[in-house]
């Protein structure tokens, strides 16, 4: 998603209009992009923090089949399916090579799921892998391959809009990526969102655990105008989780926005001292190893209007419930009257700010992802029916100076970069990426970052497994370039946690 | 015990059912290029009592290449690591972290020394003591170091790895450095891109299993049965180029009639890979066919180094097997193909198919 916000900040710096087919076209890119990236987040970097696969070996499949037909009309919740994920798993364990499943925490004091309700999420966890492949097929249908597409170009997409040529957009493609879609759809609403709030309700008391930073910051996203003045989803900020004082950002040059990001090397491993606006940040590695006082992260620390924020899912969702976005009011309503039957005690939107509730905020996003996915699809061929066969303008560039910034909701919240041209030559870049949002170290004013405010207070059954940390890192959804070696909160007491 | 013996006897992996899984080692054999009879061989070498270990190292890297193993389809990634092989280590996919992790990456390697495959994903920076990414306060240079030598293999996934990829362009600021030029006691297998396809990667890990040994490689250490031939080789916009039909511009006549992209910089003249004939994601596509030049993601020299959209030196220009018609009043005049830097290459194909240059075709115009 670097790619489209790469592109976005030149546009936004030489100040172009995009097709409106283009925006679709990139609009649909990410949608997909973002249901296969919440599911596989969900289910395979995150779910084995609650979810313990041995003991699901000892489930009943029938006893198991019937609990998921209680809990939801999903097709592949039958016994046979259950059954030879039990026996899968057998397998796998009796022979002895467990492989990446080897160094896990099973058994541990705080895994608290029943047999069954493991064994479910695990045969879910195989389903998923099959639903986030099928649906990353339209991100590759529309980037000529994914990871890492090909298709966009400053002022548009390179995709020929042609619905009479064998080598471009046409319609065996558009409804290859409709069905694409349609197959997500069904997966994500009758299983990941169940799946989430089961795991929500057996473990309530992590609602009260991890919130952190409530400063949420999100992008509006998916333009449906040349400009990027009209969005399908909002984005803006939300000071100490009070929604009564959100603020939306509302174009792709919001002042708002622009004006209140900086970026902190205090704490990094960079020259100086600093808090600089991204226009003038710099990236000149001082390496000094770790100084608990001092400089221990390769990460800068952002701030908004001066404070760390929180981006992400979480984010996002309270910004498009505080807009009154309709579709996300009614899935976290959906969600958490889920949780609240399962439970059997009422949990209510304030339960969001939490190490769960990040978990909870995910797949709502996925939920409204995959609808506006569809939204786009209808907007992309309704716009070509009009007789708008547009895809790209061609960008020029004088000599003297530009500066511009392009943002995106990724899915791990908010990405932003910003460039400086100096007579048709890049003079600075910086990119402030959402994991830099959550993951940074203590800003100028020495406040720590979400992963380190949300640490505070964690419960710890086994400090020699502290299985509790991981969870409340994990919800946040690390970046995979840098998931596993955050820091080490035992050896080099970044945070006090609480054993129980 | 007698339960699960039970599920081995046909000698398939439990979860595939015995037609698949004998028409997933056909397509295995055609990927490497071998005749169909040598399906029940690999099968046999897949089933043997124990899957095969590997071991997969990160460095400098944004985990495409593991992204990438997990869009596959045949075989499926849960089949891939349930049945087919053990992923014991990977840092991305690890259940485990921290010192779980680091004991049990040990634990591995000793108890498989010598028979374990290890895969490198990313370059790895040897500037200023290896400092710029260190894994449990340890350089991973030093990890690579001590663990390749016990491994039976040695793969690098991504051109970050085969040849040291993004962090590698100039100016370099941590000296990121390929596998095979740390390792250089050992063969190392390269597979590069950006991400690789990810059966290319699948086919090597299988060729070694099934055969007990490397598949045949060029001079960079790369497979044959996957980077033998340039991209411009085997591109279905080929008869495009060799007629002098080519798009200028995104967007402009020729772009949304699919020609040849070379104009646009399409790197495909200087690039091995079998993009055009695999295709990506199972849904046959790659970025020429959504009107994108190739910009040579796994080519040394080429990706990341020379400019998006500046022409490829096409230095490796061989015939094409076939020549199209071509319809010059279609495309790009002779003059323009001149101002191309190609027009001699083109015009002597045009001339060995004894094409005339003057001649419109009326059948398949497509104005």
């Amino acid at each position: 998603m670097h790619a489209l916000v790469s592109v976005r900040t030149v546009e936004n710096a030489l100040g172009m209009e995009v097709p409106r087919n283009a925006q679709f076209i990139r609009n649909m890119i990410m949608g997909a992009h973002g249901v296969h990236d919440h599911l596989v987040h969900f289910y395979h970097l995150c779910a084995l923090d609650w979810v313990d696969i041995v003991s699901a070996i000892k489930a009943d499949p029938r006893a198991t089949a019937k609990l998921g037909q209680s809990l939801s009309d999903w097709k592949r919740n039958t016994y046979e399916e259950i059954k030879t994920t039990r026996d899968r798993l057998r397998a796998l364990v009796d022979s002895g090579q467990l492989g990446i499943y080897g160094s896990g925490y099973w058994g541990h004091p705080a895994m608290k799921l029943p047999p069954e309700v493991n064994l479910l999420a695990v045969t879910h966890y195989l389903q998923a892998l099959e639903y986030q492949r099928e649906i990353n097929k339209v991100v590759a249908l529309l980037g000529g391959k994914t990871p890492h597409i090909q298709n966009v170009a400053v002022g548009g997409v390179t995709n020929p809009v042609n619905l009479d040529s064998p080598d471009t957009l046409n319609m065996e493609r558009l409804y290859h990526i409709r069905t694409l879609m349609d197959k997500a759809d069904e997966f994500v609403k009758k299983v990941a969102m169940v799946d989430v709030a089961v795991v929500g309700a057996f473990y309530a008391e992590w609602t009260g655990y991890g919130a952190g930073v409530t400063n949420y910051l999100s992008a509006p996203d998916m333009p449906m105008d040349t400009r990027g003045t009209e969005f399908s989803l909002s984005g803006g900020y939300i000071p100490t989780a009070d929604l009564g004082r959100f603020t939306a950002i509302k174009s792709f040059d919001d002042e708002f926005f622009a004006k209140n990001v900086k970026e902190s090397i205090k704490h990094s491993w960079y020259e100086g001292d600093w808090d600089r606006h991204p226009y003038d940040g710099e990236t000149v590695p001082h390496y000094t190893d770790f100084q608990e006082d001092g400089k221990y992260s390769w990460v800068k620390a952002p701030t908004f209007k001066g404070e760390p924020a929180q981006v992400g899912p979480l984010a996002n969702v309270l910004c498009m419930y505080a807009a009154g976005h309709e579709r996300t009011r009614h899935y976290v309503t959906k969600v958490l009257e889920t949780v609240s039957s399962l439970a059997k005690t009422k949990v209510g939107p304030s339960a969001l700010h939490s190490t769960i509730g990040r978990i909870a905020a995910r797949v709502v996003r996925c939920a409204v992802l995959n609808d506006t996915l569809h939204d786009q699809w209808n907007a992309l061929v309704e716009n070509i029916s009009s007789g708008d066969l547009a895809y790209f303008n061609q960008p020029e560039i004088g000599p003297g100076l530009y500066q511009g910034f392009g943002f995106h909701e990724a899915p791990r919240g908010i990405l932003s970069h910003w460039i400086v041209i100096e007579n048709g030559k890049i003079k600075n870049y910086q990119a402030v990426v959402p994991s830099t949002w959550n993951a940074g170290p203590r800003n100028d004013k020495d406040d720590p970052g979400p992963y380190e405010a949300a640490l505070f207070n964690n419960p710890v059954a086994d400090s020699e497994r502290p299985l509790e940390v991981l969870r409340t890192v994990h919800s946040f959804d690390p970046c995979l370039a840098c998931a596993i070696h955050m820091f080490d909160p035992e050896e080099n007491e970044l945070v006090r946690v609480r054993a129980l | 015990m007698a339960k699960k013996r039970a599920v081995n006897l046909s000698g398939v992996p439990p979860g595939i059912s015995r037609r698949d899984f004998i028409k997933f080692c056909s397509i295995m054999a055609a990927g490497m290029g071998l005749p169909p009879a040598f399906a029940p061989r690999i099968a046999a070498a897949i089933t043997a009592s124990k899957r095969p270990p590997v071991v997969w190292l990160s460095a400098q890297e944004c985990t495409g290449c593991t992204e990438t193993l997990l869009r596959t389809d045949h075989p499926a990634f849960a089949d891939l690591i349930l049945d087919l092989i053990s992923l014991d280590y990977s840092e991305t996919l690890n259940s485990g972290a921290g010192h779980q992790s680091e004991a049990w990456r040990k634990e591995i390697v000793s108890d498989n020394e010598g028979k374990f495959i290890l895969v490198c994903e990313g370059s790895f920076p040897v500037k200023d003591g290896g400092i710029y990414c260190q894994i449990a306060g340890r350089p991973v240079v030093e990890i690579l170091r001590e663990t390749a030598p016990k491994a039976a293999a040695i793969i690098a996934i991504g051109s970050c790895a085969s040849w040291g990829g993004v962090p590698s362009a100039s100016p370099n600021p941590t000296g990121a450095t390929a596998v095979d030029r740390i390792i250089v006691d050992r063969p190392v297998i390269n597979i590069p891109g950006c991400p690789p396809n990810p059966y290319n990667f699948l086919s090597t890990v299988l060729y070694y299993v099934t055969f007990k040994k490397l598949p045949d490689l060029d001079s960079r250490g790369r497979p044959r049965f996957a980077y033998g031939r340039l991209i411009h080789e085997n591109c279905e916009r080929r008869p495009h180029f060799d007629a002098g039909r080519f798009a200028e511009q995104f967007g402009d006549d020729g772009h949304r009639k699919g020609w040849c992209l070379y104009k646009l910089g399409c790197k495909g003249p200087e690039t091995f890979n079998n993009c055009p004939t695999l295709r990506y994601n199972d849904v046959g596509v790659w970025p020429v066919n959504v009107g994108h030049p190739c910009f040579g993601c796994s080519e040394q020299g080429v990706g990341f180094d020379e400019p998006l959209f500046s022409p490829a030196r096409p230095t490796y220009i061989t015939p094409p097997t076939q020549f199209a018609k071509a319809r010059p009043d279609g495309g790009a005049g002779g003059s323009t193909l001149a101002a191309a830097g190609v027009g001699a290459v083109v015009g002597a194909a045009a001339v060995a198919a004894g094409v005339s240059l003057g001649k419109k075709d009326k059948d398949h115009g497509e104005e």
